[in-house]
């Protein structure tokens, strides 16, 4: 598709001063540079909720550590879950969303690109306030504090008198801020997707992937703004004297668990649901066959999205709900496998009989693919309200989101950079280190994970920061230890690969997988305008149609 | 506009729920009551503006700018009186009656809701200022009628959330 690229004059390609560079980097509202700034930050804060993770995973290592106080035990794993979810989670789905959303349907950027930098800055600011803590969390005069009442700050804990200071005010803040940049972004791809497609690209011809991310951003509209109206309450009740959480006023300390699971419950599907989308396109590519099933998929796609929304008390069965509200949650809970249940069948299908090719994306895909039912499946168990009753607030609560959100999440993420780098960067993922990237991981995760269940049935709680030996935890904490440092180097791995490659990986060309989707038509990385013609699209695969015009799917559409 | 009016609804639809959650939970007085009075004229003046804006739009669109600007002027001073209605109402509160944000659980939540429209309202206005200036300058014309037509969905919106905010708190609430 050399054809496809407008020739720069020499003389404009030649290297710019590198403050000029990085004055580009900060001021710019191209939807490719966004992403990129969105996903870098992510890293970043990656590697800060992975060192409070690990420090969590030191103190527990054997029984009376003091390896830190109980103090700072609080705020590493406050700090380490707000980190992953707010700051880790949704801002490199979020980058993912807006690099691949407008090249995939043929547009040139987003709906509104300033509103796209500004929703940008917005989360990475909010990343910064909360870490400011540390520095300003009793006050400038003081030594710092950070928020240490766990990332759902349940009330009274969030109240003036428990958690005096400014620890809890900058966690609100923080989450304030970046949810109303969620809630741009939100907006953003919504408007781009309905608005700006290529022609041709009907609404049933989309990629997957951005059908899912239309369906992410709609319950991102409706998840995130509970939390922030909730905040809102929160920061009344902390300065204007407020009682809306307070107990001895006649306030309820249920109503802000309430607020915080019916963002907190969608929220997990906000994650899931872009990485559901990575699949749908990775898995196909790599099983040389098209997806199975797509109308199913967008319908459980949406089935999802709307069975998620009234399922948040399922966080909530130890609290004392009536026994209607326990059934509720229980069958609606359960209910809601049934699409994701369809989901793991679709992708199954798809590899069915297709020349599946083992590159690193493909192996973490499948990885992904096994330990997102293993997850579910946990989820089923603690769906049953009785069963929740004897394990909530158990390391095996830890183990099973853990297991969704690292298992899951995680290995569909690494999915997606090993799919995507070369697009990015126009230079490949070293396999090698790739393999090695995986398979360390996948041991040091199931080393992790999988151990963690059992001290979970065997009685300990989450959120201590020591325990008692001659229990039988001090083996299996060890052991959980050991998984994370082992998931640790092989992140180091990971990130070794991606600084390598981007100097030494082999060059990419425009289309390394032999993909079928509009993004891998340009160059990579593409040109600031993406597409010098308007491409015009006649079936799901463009690409496919592209390369095969004596058998193209529109034949068959 | 429409993807920011959804987030928009749901933030108020908590804030509705939480009001309601509360009513009669107070320990303590005043109750709502004793203390509240209906604000019907003020309700009206803010209704008729989403009829006046509309026209504004409408006239905006068939390039009548003169008519736009009357009717647009018309629309901030509705929007302006009934912000001045709310003032009226909470000082009368808070100095006749004693009830501030953290009286009781009826003045946090009744402060809250009702402050945070009467917030979106100040929002809405100021934007709506922002284009009478234009209109002023004769910046304003049938290029602009697709932004203005989003500007009035917005304050429409406001309209709407007023209706959901006065039958919570005046009619059912009392």
């Amino acid at each position: 598709m050399s054809s496809n690229v407008i020739t720069v004059p020499v003389g404009q390609t030649q290297a710019k001063p590198w403050v000029d560079e990085l004055h580009q980097w900060l001021t710019t509202v191209d939807h490719k540079r966004l992403g990129i700034l969105y996903i870098v930050s992510a890293l970043l804060f990656l590697a800060v909720g992975g060192v409070e993770a690990l420090i969590i995973r030191i103190q527990l290592m054997h029984s009376h550590n003091n390896f830190v106080s109980p103090q700072i035990f609080n705020q590493m794993f406050t700090m380490h879950g707000t980190t992953m979810i707010f700051f880790v989670a949704m801002p490199v789905l979020f980058g993912f969303a807006n690099y691949l959303v407008p090249l995939m349907i043929g547009a040139r950027d987003m709906a509104f690109p300033r509103l796209n930098a500004f929703s940008f800055w917005l989360s990475f600011f909010g990343g910064l306030l909360l870490y400011f803590s540390f520095f300003g969390g009793s006050g400038l005069y003081g030594a710092g504090s950070a928020p240490d009442v766990g990332w759902w700050s349940y009330a009274p804990l969030g109240a003036r008198a428990f958690s005096p200071g400014h620890s809890s005010d900058y966690w609100t803040l923080a989450l304030l801020v970046s949810g109303f940049g969620s809630i741009g972004t939100a907006i953003n791809i919504i408007a781009t997707i309905l608005c700006l497609r290529c022609p041709g690209m009907k609404i049933n011809r989309m990629p997957l992937l951005v059908w899912m991310n239309l369906v992410m951003a709609g319950m991102v509209l409706l998840a995130i703004t509970p939390l922030s109206a909730a905040q809102i309450m929160l920061l009344i009740d902390r300065y204007l004297g407020g009682h809306f959480f307070d107990t001895q006023a006649g306030g309820s300390a249920v109503l802000w668990m309430h607020f915080f699971w019916i963002f907190g419950h969608p929220e997990v599907y906000v994650l899931i649901i872009p990485c559901f989308a990575f699949m749908s396109e990775i898995i196909p590519v790599f099983s040389r066959k098209p997806i199975f099933g797509y109308p199913v998929m967008v319908a459980a796609t949406v089935c999802i999205a709307f069975v998620s929304m009234s399922v948040w008390a399922h966080h909530m069965f130890t609290i004392g709900m009536n026994s209607y509200a326990n059934s509720f949650f229980t069958l609606t809970t359960m209910a809601v496998g049934v699409p994701t249940g369809i989901k793991i069948f679709n992708w199954i299908g798809t590899m069915w009989g297709g020349r599946i090719q083992f590159k690193t994306p493909m192996l973490f895909s499948i990885g992904f693919l096994f330990q997102f039912l293993i997850a579910g499946l946990t989820g089923i168990m603690m769906a049953a309200s009785p069963f929740d009753w004897q394990l909530s607030l158990s390391y095996f609560v830890v183990a099973h989101f853990h297991y969704v959100i690292v298992g899951g999440i995680l290995f569909a993420l690494f999915a997606a950079f090993y799919y995507w780098y070369p697009k990015m960067t126009g230079r490949m993922l070293s396999e090698r280190l790739g393999k090695w990237h995986f398979w360390l991981f996948l041991i040091g995760f199931h080393m992790t994970f999988d151990v963690m269940h059992v001290p979970g049935i065997l009685g300990m709680p989450r959120r201590i920061y020591t325990y008692e030996p001659g229990r039988g935890w001090d083996t299996l904490n060890l052991i959980i230890s050991i998984g994370a440092f082992i998931q640790a180097i092989a992140i180091l791995v990971f990130v070794a690969s991606l600084i390598i490659s981007y100097f030494k990986g082999a060059r990419a060309g425009n289309d390394p997988w032999d993909a079928w989707t509009l993004e891998w038509s340009i160059s990579s990385p593409p040109p600031a305008y993406n597409f010098a013609t308007v491409p015009t699209v006649a079936s799901r695969r463009p690409l496919w149609d592209l390369k095969h015009p004596e058998d193209p799917d529109s034949r068959y559409e | 506009m429409a993807g920011l009016i959804i987030a928009e609804s749901a933030i108020f639809t908590i804030f509705v729920v939480a009001y309601l959650f509360y009513l009669g939970k107070s320990i303590t007085g005043p109750t709502p009551a004793e203390v509240l009075e209906t604000p019907i004229f003020y309700t009206i003046c803010l209704l008729s503006s989403s009829l006046t804006i509309h026209l504004a739009a409408k006239s905006l669109e068939r390039d009548y700018t003169r008519l736009f600007l009357g009717l647009w002027l018309l629309t901030i001073a509705l929007g302006g009186l009934f912000l001045y209605g709310t003032a009226q109402e909470w000082h009368r509160l808070i100095y006749e009656h004693g009830l501030t944000i953290s009286t009781n659980l009826f003045g946090t939540t009744y402060y809250s809701l009702v402050g945070l429209h009467a917030f979106h309202v100040t929002a809405g206005l100021i934007m709506l200022s922002v284009v009478a200036i234009f209109a002023f300058i004769g910046r304003m014309g049938v290029r602009q009628s697709d932004r203005v037509a989003v500007l009035s969905m917005y304050w429409h919106f406001v309209d709407a959330v007023w209706v959901v905010v006065f039958t919570v708190v005046y009619v059912l609430g009392r």
